[in-house]
């Protein structure tokens, strides 16, 4: 098991009071395993990414525990956490331009970068080269400013620098968010190619295009609101999805092929619950159409077949679905 | 009518501004009344500047749009206030659309003062509330609110709502859902659908080609500033004749179906052509034009 994550909790500090970002999750991901991480903006998603290798000023660890290759992450200690970062665990953020230095070319940046880790850069430099040809940049890079690459190349250039030292769980970010279709196709395809050659062990790919995902990921895990909605295979999740937050969101994606004429999509009345004070129980439950009694409780996650879900009607969700096929 | 004939934009840049960048060449199109045309291309195709021209935010350079046979280029004063009480737009950022220190309805007390002054403050107020609704927000839950109460989604319709309130013909929505979450950006295309019912001619600018798909009428595809396939909508996106639309259509992530493992993982960096001229569009079949060379 890669990594194991423990009823993390981490909230942010405001003013108001702590925002409850990440309120008791709890997965693993597998040797070799994309995990996808999605959901809409606000539901933790990228809390729980950054949690992993960094908390910034406002976060604030709660309890819980993270589990790398069996061994603990000191995630509450920025110092000791430091040990891991950039071998063990590291991370694409979502503009590549905020993990380059503007004033200086990136050769001498990643060098820099190698030195205050404590390796050689002569060592690896071959290695570099070798990498950026396999993501189709040319070492000349090397000799450029950030501002001469565009945002794929950048993209590029970071996915290679942050996965040099072959750490055994990447994080991405959003990394395709800002891309272009056809630049962003090449970048997504890049991270499955880096799993496959073992430069990295495990990906979690942060993201709220659930498209990408379907095309890249093995598992996808659905946030909401803080909390863990569910989590299968890629392939169940868009088919059959048990949560009914996953099934409208998925209904409300339009595809190419799909008009309006022909098929009007819906999206989620509402919006999600505020996270300082959130409600108890079911906290989709004000959304959602299948709403009962029931889940004014908090719903346990119970998970069957190798797929996890939290809804006390997942199985209401399932026989509707299975009808559904049925009378189509 | 709003008509673009051989528009183009020329950016004068590098040093001393001797190196030219064309951004916009030679784009022809009409948008008509009731129909929703979508500007469909990647970073740096030009779809932003030709929305901005539209709105004469920019000055183009070369050939002229025109609004109902008057050149736009030329109106002034009271003339242009008249335009804009008939082309308007809305853009990506709901939240810097809005001045933060202010509540977010100013936007209609501006257009009140603005285009409407003889209206008493009550009958403007219940156009405020009639405008709302039709953008399917409730008036009490949004009015008297600062712009940080209020979601992006929410932000975005009372900018449509304030447009809806002059009497606007012709609507330019600049990647005007790309920032809202997925369960509430379909509501925002399918407000636009309904505008449109009431006989709204919409210029859909986006870069995502499944919103264009679903939304629109007629579909252009720009790449470097050139059209290169334009017609209506299922035809180019069932019947896709330039290479480059193909490309594009290729890439883009479906729920259902994988990419193929075509090695076209290495694409080629879009690099701006350098020629100034725009290539000539052909006719494939009735309403389908292709670019050629």
């Amino acid at each position: 098991m890669a990594l194991r994550v423990e009823h993390l909790r981490v909230y942010y500090r405001t003013l108001a009071g702590d925002v409850k970002a990440l309120d008791d999750v709890s997965f693993d991901v597998a040797d070799g395993e994309i995990m996808g991480l999605a959901g809409e903006s606000g539901c933790g998603k990228s809390t729980l990414g950054k949690s992993l290798i960094r908390l910034d000023g406002r976060m604030r660890y709660v309890g819980g525990h993270v589990l790398l290759d069996g061994e603990e992450l000191p995630v509450w200690d920025d110092e000791a956490m430091d040990r891991f970062r950039f071998r063990e665990v590291s991370i694409v953020p979502q503009y590549a331009m905020s993990a380059l230095n503007p004033i200086r070319k990136v050769g001498p940046m990643i060098r820099d970068l190698l030195r205050a880790r404590g390796v050689h850069p002569n060592g690896i430099q071959r290695e570099l080269e070798r990498r950026l040809e396999l993501v189709g940049l040319q070492p000349d890079v090397l000799g450029l400013y950030p501002i001469e690459l565009s945002g794929g190349m950048k993209q590029r250039v970071v996915l290679v620098l942050s996965t040099l030292l072959d750490p055994s769980l990447l994080i991405a970010d959003e990394i395709t968010s800002a891309l272009d279709v056809s630049t962003q196709k090449a970048v997504a395809q890049t991270l499955v190619e880096f799993r496959d050659r073992g430069f990295v062990k495990s990906l979690i790919v942060v993201t709220h295009d659930l498209a990408v995902l379907a095309q890249i990921a093995d598992t996808i895990l659905v946030m909401y609101a803080g909390k863990l909605a569910e989590k299968a295979t890629a392939e169940e999740i868009i088919s059959t999805p048990r949560h009914p937050y996953t099934r409208m969101l998925i209904s409300s994606l339009p595809e190419v092929g799909v008009r309006y004429e022909e098929k009007e999509l819906r999206g989620i009345p509402g919006r999600p619950p505020s996270l300082l004070e959130p409600p108890g129980g079911c906290r989709f439950r004000d959304r959602c159409p299948l709403a009962t009694a029931r889940c004014a409780q908090e719903p346990p996650w119970v998970e069957q077949d190798g797929r996890g879900v939290a809804c006390w009607e997942a199985e209401t969700t399932t026989t509707q679905a299975a009808l559904l096929a049925e009378t189509r | 009518m709003l008509r673009l004939d051989d528009v183009s934009k020329t950016y004068h840049v590098g040093s001393f501004g001797r190196g030219r960048l064309a951004a916009v060449r030679e784009v022809s199109f009409e948008l008509k009344a009731g129909e929703v045309l979508s500007l469909i291309g990647e970073s740096g195709s030009g779809k932003s500047t030709i929305g901005r021209m539209v709105l004469r935010l920019l000055q183009p350079t070369g050939g002229s749009i025109t609004y109902d046979d008057a050149d736009i280029g030329k109106l002034r004063g009271g003339a242009l206030k008249e335009y804009y009480r008939h082309v308007q737009g809305v853009f990506q950022d709901p939240f810097s659309s809005y001045n933060p220190i202010f509540k977010a309805d100013r936007i209609f007390g501006l257009v009140h003062a603005g285009f409407f002054p003889g209206i008493s403050r009550k009958e403007w107020d219940q156009r405020v509330r009639a405008s709302l609704e039709s953008v399917a927000l409730n008036p009490d839950d949004v009015l008297h609110k600062y712009p940080h109460q209020l979601s992006g989604g929410q932000l975005q319709r009372l900018l449509v709502a304030r447009a809806l309130l002059l009497d606007i013909r012709y609507l330019v929505a600049d990647e005007i859902i790309s920032m809202l979450d997925a369960s509430t950006r379909i509501d925002v295309l399918n407000l636009l659908a309904d505008l449109k019912a009431r006989g709204l001619g919409i210029l859909f600018v986006t870069h995502d080609l499944s919103l264009g798909n679903y939304i629109s009428d007629r579909t252009i595809i720009l790449r470097h500033g050139c059209i290169v396939e334009m017609g209506a909508t299922e035809k180019v996106f069932g019947d896709p004749r330039h290479p480059y639309t193909q490309d594009l259509l290729a890439s883009v992530p479906l729920l259902h179906t994988r990419w193929e493992q075509d090695g076209s993982r290495r694409v080629a960096e879009p690099r701006p052509d350098p020629r100034l001229e725009a290539p000539r569009l052909v006719p494939v079949e009735d309403d389908h034009f292709v670019a050629t060379g």
